[in-house]
């Protein structure tokens, strides 16, 4: 078990050096660089102004060594500063994440959980008017792009009912309280949810249908169980099975969701962080970003094979 | 033959051939037919959008600036007096067209790298799919963003950047196919016959191969027309003063507008979703009408 | 409406109480109206006590269907019981709600499935699963209801039942899989087991002990059984009283005995004249006509009818009902009594017995030495750590104008022979010589010259044609790729195949999804002799076949081979057929030869312990034979060949194994005389009196 975690850890160690290698390349083809930033922020420049800064920075080395020098630094924590505002880019990075984990996190969970209940309930109602109207509803709903779910959530919500507030984490000038702050996550998670809650359905529909016509479901139905251990002990554990790899699916695509969710509902995150970089594009920033995104998609990517090794006897370890 | 006559067998009626067979069963898909005329209604209109809308995109009415819909703006007009139903037409142009577009050089990268894949097997495979998994573990949208930082925001490149980064799931897909096919029976059979390996590709891998891979294909339209919005909408698409359903919606981040002037931000959000969903209810529909199973047959017992 | 089922009903009135299970008049139909597949027309029978019964029928016949409606298992929609009732001991199990059927079922009434890898359920451990649904049912606590499992365990012969509670599903052979299966359903006592063809994917000598074990445990248990199954040679051994069931229907019941010495219906005639009996080889096979139905017309007719040679117009227009032909054996056939004076089986092919080809000696091919190794490779860099021996050490003839059959249980390494004799799996080693030339290191383009000479027909009808290309296609597929005549010829040659395979010139233009799996099978047989190949391999071609239909194809091909002079290699696992069809047999186990000799005298005296345990585990249709005949039943299951047993591959399971066979792999030895011919075998006991 243990070296299996360790094979898998070590098989993301090139994964990784391609990433920082995308990452790198992205930057340094980036206009702009450093000096330029940090220059045209202080003083008028001059040529000699500018080369000098250059050599400081090492940003007149050949390519290669700078990109080593990099790595060197990512190793070290270092991910640089901000040519905007000069802050360390771990720093911001370290201050936002926690906001897009939050947001992130109850999406995901809260569409997976409505997704799955509703996919199941769609299955076992097959060739009913309820599996029909769940079906239609999981189209519409992962044909939403979720930047319109957003707006149309906050005109109805926050614009005419006027329930919940339409952006950040709290309410402004109030001191910070946990009640607070989940009121204003509920519009942000939701629009972020339910796209996903819709694919989780398509997929444990399709999953439980077709563990309902395994002969294992028939064996238990002859040993005369319940309905209810039938379903919830033979049939969602199998059906499970193949929404771990959903699951790990959906990760990606729930941080290109966040970065336009934030966008809307001004959710101080790293997505928010990450498109106002690409606007004043400052590289170090994106590298920062893009790089703790990947990282953490494969440590989730990790957990993901090893729910599936949990779930399913017949994954073996070597 | 003195069994001749033993063949009394079930074919009865008229052979509809594999095609027709397909047709029907699409056509008895009833959402997908629906699909199909939307979005061949959507499609014709922005084609024809010149016949249609009475305003060009940006033609400018300057007595008639945030209007609600009526008789003469059909679906309103802008802050600027731009017409929104004939800016809906003319930016759909441009988002299916990156829709289409996009995919189309997807899928053909993602075609041959699969069968590349599929079909020489060994390190060749072992390192794409290496790649393949690499490039799937990025959140998709957020490396077609910092691209597009690199590359500058136009349709070009949303289309370009778009189309090179999304190959890996059909690559993934032609290859699994393939891999499957090669060891089937008839594969086999035709090699037994002394077949070449070219007509064995063109004649039974590929039309085999052909229709999951149609069916990826069609969903990724969808797909890629949602992430197209996206880009848009934050503003690194199409860029202004050209519309496109997903910068349309760009005016509703002000808060004034989106609570009192849903016309509009809420026509080019519902085109997206009604042109996704059609795209979608097809691609449903020819998985159904394309499905292997009912051609190879219930398998026995 | 006349529902005789006599028998059971003698049995049970002398016995003084009414029918453990009562099925009256049972109809099912799926699907909508209009457009409904009519699964199970007014089938009526009964059960006594410890009563075994057979329902035979052949796929699509309806018997599983009825079984699984009594359980509650057909799911409702698209499945409805349309009429019909179903006592168990006086209670309706078709009217009883639902929740109340459970109480029954898995309590009273119990089944096994047909394949044990996918009737248990992979993520749950067996002691989980063994245990339910006595907690379920009797209430018992955890700790009581394992107790009562371990000795279920025990009573069906799983070994180390303690240790063996925890493991998975995945971690245990087939044979012991159904064993488990048995275990599970039986771990209530129930008094009805139904037993859904438990055997059918299952290996000939782990179906011998699958069968022993279910009839031993009847006896002990006392419960009654309902055997479902397609093979009446299967049941005739060791079941009381057969129901033949055909589209939908009850055809005809009567006590095994009498069903076998006098069948009445058309239907079951034909299917006894369609198995190849081991008392009388050498009959031609009367195959019965045509494809079974698709049952999607309303039952207002005999649905034999339209392959009944003895049709009528009556029989076209109604419906035929159960009635008595002596107590307690009846037929539904509107034409039993007229046809009873009827010979058996028509004089006409009493007389064409089977041709069999002059005396044949000189060798076509000659394989020696061959073995074929695939590859077992792991970890990221595909190290090769291990190799699956699927052929190891192989070698025999084939004499011109003979069939020599290659005979083995799955995984012995028969098809993968047929293959690399074929070229189509590269030898790791050995010799092939196709009319004296070697080509086992051939050249692609060498090969390609062979496949005008030697052709094969594979083992799946709806796996081995491209879907997507037309009858004419695939058939003329072998003549494009090797260029042989023009564009018309080529055609012409196409509708001369068809003809020669008893198929339509009409389908030419059909696509295989179109037509029924004998005629699929037809034109894989077509394909291969396209180009006038003088060598055909035949991997398994009946295997995926309906029993009626197997017949045809046998048949087909035995005439092919008198008419085109042709050779044949059959490769298959159906002994009895084997038996009819081949001039030799060669016993394969596990990647080796074990036994070669004509088949009279592989047959007749079969000298290696595992040929020997092999034939006494073929079903025999007649159940006189079952109580004589002496079964071998060979313990455990067949081991990895990525592992093969040191020396001899059979010591294992060998009843006479001794020390040396752990050791030395023993060499053939020919103990044939000049009468029998060559009789190859590889055993160091061989001989031994």
């Amino acid at each position: 078990m243990l070296s299996y975690l360790l094979r898998k850890l070590l098989l993301g160690v090139p994964v990784l050096f391609g990433v920082t290698i995308i990452v790198f390349a992205i930057a340094h083809a980036m206009p702009g660089d450093a000096v330029l930033a940090m220059i045209t922020a202080e003083a008028p420049s001059s040529e000699e102004l500018i080369a000098m800064r250059r050599g400081e920075l090492g940003l007149d080395q050949p390519l290669y060594i700078q990109y080593l020098n990099w790595i060197g630094q990512i190793l070290h924590g270092n991910l640089g500063r901000s040519f905007v505002n000069g802050r360390s880019v771990a720093a911001i990075i370290g201050e936002r994440l926690p906001m897009t984990l939050e947001l992130m996190g109850v999406a995901l969970l809260a569409a997976f959980v409505i997704g799955t209940t509703l996919g199941v309930i769609s299955a076992l109602r097959q060739y009913r008017l309820t599996d029909y109207s769940l079906t239609l509803g999981g189209f519409v709903g992962v044909s939403i792009p979720d930047f319109f779910m957003g707006l149309l959530l906050v005109y109805v919500f926050a614009l005419e009912l006027r329930w919940l507030p339409s952006s950040g984490i709290s309410t402004a000038g109030d001191s910070f309280s946990l009640a607070d702050n989940l009121r204003h996550l509920i519009l942000p998670a939701a629009a972020l949810a339910l796209f996903r809650a819709a694919i989780f359905m398509r997929y444990a529909r399709a999953g439980m249908l077709e563990v309902l016509n395994q002969s294992y479901m028939r064996t238990a139905r002859a040993k005369g169980l319940k309905p209810s251990t039938i379903v919830l002990r033979h049939g969602l554990r199998n059906a499970l099975i193949p929404l771990v790899t959903v699951f790990g699916l959906a990760l990606p695509t729930l941080f290109g969701g966040s970065v336009v969710i934030e966008t809307i509902f001004q959710w101080p995150g790293i997505g928010l962080m990450f498109i106002d970089a690409v606007v004043n594009r400052d590289s170090p920033v994106i590298m920062g970003y893009v790089l703790i995104t990947a990282i953490i998609v494969m440590l989730a990517n990790l957990a993901t094979d090893l729910a599936y090794s949990v779930l399913d006897p017949r994954v073996s370890y070597d | 033959m003195t069994e001749a006559a033993l063949d009394t067998g079930i074919t009865a009626g008229a052979s509809r051939g594999l095609w027709g067979e397909a047709a029907r069963r699409f056509l008895h898909h009833r959402l997908a037919t629906v699909g199909l005329v939307v979005l061949t209604i959507i499609v014709l209109a922005c084609i024809f959008a010149p016949l249609i809308a009475h305003y060009g995109p940006n033609d400018i009415d300057l007595r008639g600036r945030n209007q609600p819909p009526g008789g003469v703006h059909w679906l309103g007009t802008d802050g600027t007096g731009r017409d929104i139903f004939a800016r809906i037409l003319y930016g759909g142009r441009i988002s299916l067209s990156v829709g289409f577009i996009a995919v189309a050089i997807s899928a053909a990268i993602g075609i041959f790298v699969g069968a590349v894949a599929g079909y020489f097997g060994g390190k060749v495979d072992l390192f794409l799919m290496g790649l393949i998994d690499m490039v799937l573990t990025f959140p998709r949208l957020v490396i077609i963003i910092a691209f597009v930082a690199v590359v500058g925001p136009s349709i070009l490149n949303t289309m370009l950047v778009i189309g090179l980064l999304s190959w890996p799931s059909i690559a993934r897909l032609t290859r699994g196919e393939i891999l499957s096919l090669r060891n089937q029976e008839f594969i086999l059979a035709a090699r037994s016959l002394g077949t070449s390996p070219s007509v064995i590709i063109l004649e039974h891998i590929l039309p085999n191969v052909l229709s999951p891979i149609l069916v990826a294909i069609t969903l990724d339209v969808a797909t890629v027309i949602l992430l197209e919005a996206s880009l848009s909408f934050l503003g690194l698409g199409a860029q202004a003063p050209a519309a496109s359903w997903g910068n349309m919606l760009r005016d509703a981040r002000t808060l004034s507008i989106l609570e009192s002037q849903p016309w509009m931000w809420i026509p080019p959000g519902a085109m997206i979703a009604i042109a996704v969903l059609s795209i979608n209810f097809v691609g449903d529909g020819l998985r159904d009408a394309l499905d292997p199973q009912h051609i190879i047959g219930g398998g026995g017992k | 409406m006349m529902h005789a089922d006599t028998l059971a009903r003698d049995k049970v009135e002398a016995a003084g109480q009414r029918p453990l299970l009562d099925v009256q008049g049972l109809s099912v139909a799926f699907g909508p109206e209009g457009r409904a597949v009519y699964a199970v027309n007014d089938v009526s029978f009964q059960l006594a006590e410890g009563e075994s019964l057979a329902i035979v029928g052949e796929s699509g016949s309806g018997k599983s269907v009825t079984m699984q409606t009594l359980m509650g298992l057909i799911r409702k929609p698209p499945g409805r019981v349309t009429s019909g009732r179903a006592l168990f001991r006086g209670r309706d199990l078709l009217a009883m709600p639902d929740s109340e059927l459970r109480q029954i079922c898995g309590r009273d009434i119990a089944m096994i499935f047909q394949d044990p890898m996918s009737s248990l359920n992979p993520v749950l451990t067996i002691g989980l699963q063994l245990t339910e649904a006595l907690r379920e049912h009797q209430g018992l606590s955890e700790r009581e209801a394992e107790r009562q499992a371990l000795d279920m365990l025990d009573l069906v012969g799983i070994a180390n039942a303690a240790q063996r509670m925890q493991a998975f599903p995945h971690q245990f052979s087939g044979g012991q899989l159904q064993r488990i299966g048995i275990a599970m359903a039986l771990v209530c006592k129930p008094s009805i087991l139904i037993a859904d063809e438990p055997t059918t994917a299952l290996d000939v000598t782990i179906q011998a002990q699958i069968v022993e074990l279910v009839a031993r445990l009847q006896k002990e248990l006392g419960m009654a059984i309902i055997w479902i199954s397609h093979d009446l040679s299967l049941v005739a051994g060791f079941v009381e009283r057969v129901a033949v069931m055909y589209a939908g229907s009850l055809v005809e019941t009567a006590p095994v005995e009498r069903l076998f010495a006098a069948p009445t219906h058309p239907y079951t005639i034909g299917l006894l004249n369609s198995i190849p009996s081991l008392t009388a080889a050498n009959t031609r096979l009367v195959p019965i006509k045509g494809a079974p139905p698709n049952v999607t017309l309303p039952p207002t007719f005999c649905a034999f009818a339209p392959r009944c040679d003895h049709a009528v117009a009556r029989c076209r227009e109604a419906k035929p009902v159960l009635e008595p032909v002596v107590s307690g054996h009846a037929a539904a056939c509107w034409r039993w009594r007229e046809l009873q004076g009827l010979p058996r089986t028509p004089e006409a092919v009493m007389a064409t017995a089977r041709a069999s080809g002059a005396a044949p000696n000189e060798p076509l091919l000659t394989v020696s030495g061959l073995k074929v190794h695939f590859p077992i490779r792991r970890g990221v860099l595909r190290r090769q750590v291990g190799a699956v021996r699927a052929v190891d050490g192989v070698s025999f003839e084939v004499l011109r104008g003979e069939t020599l059959a290659l005979v083995g249980e799955s995984g012995c390494g028969k098809s993968t022979t047929g293959r690399a004799v074929l070229g189509l799996e590269r030898p790791s080693e050995g010799e092939i010589l196709f009319e004296g030339k070697d080509y086992a290191e051939a050249t692609a383009e060498r090969l390609k010259e062979r496949r005008r000479d030697m052709q094969m027909v594979f083992q799946n009808p709806f796996a081995s044609l491209n879907p997507r290309m037309t009858v004419g296609r695939i058939i003329g597929e072998g003549l494009r790729a090797q260029k042989i005549g023009t564009r018309t010829s080529r055609e012409a040659r196409v509708s001369d195949l068809l003809a020669l395979v008893g198929l339509r010139e009409a389908l030419r233009d059909r696509y295989p999804f179109e037509l029924s799996g004998g005629q699929r099978q037809r034109v894989g047989i077509a394909r291969a002799l396209a180009g006038s190949p003088k060598f055909i391999i035949a991997d398994e071609p009946i295997s995926a076949l309906d029993v009626s239909i197997q017949a045809q194809i046998v048949n087909l091909l035995d005439d092919l081979k008198t008419r085109l002079g042709l050779t044949y290699l059959f490769i298959g696992h159906d002994l009895s057929m084997i038996r009819y069809l081949s001039d030799r047999v060669a016993v394969m186990y596990l990647g080796r030869i074990v036994e070669t000799g004509s088949t009279a005298a592989v047959f007749g005296t079969p000298l290696h312990p595992y040929t020997r345990a092999l034939l006494s585990a073929i079903p025999v249709p007649d159940p006189k034979a079952g109580g004589t005949r002496r079964r071998i039943v060979l313990g455990g299951g067949v081991p990895d060949p990525s592992k093969p047993p040191s020396g001899c591959h059979f010591h294992p399971r060998c009843p006479k194994a001794t020390e040396i066979c752990a050791k030395v792999a023993p060499e053939p030895r020919d103990f044939g005389s000049s009468a029998s011919g060559q009789h190859l075998v590889t055993c160091h006991h061989a001989g031994e009196v």
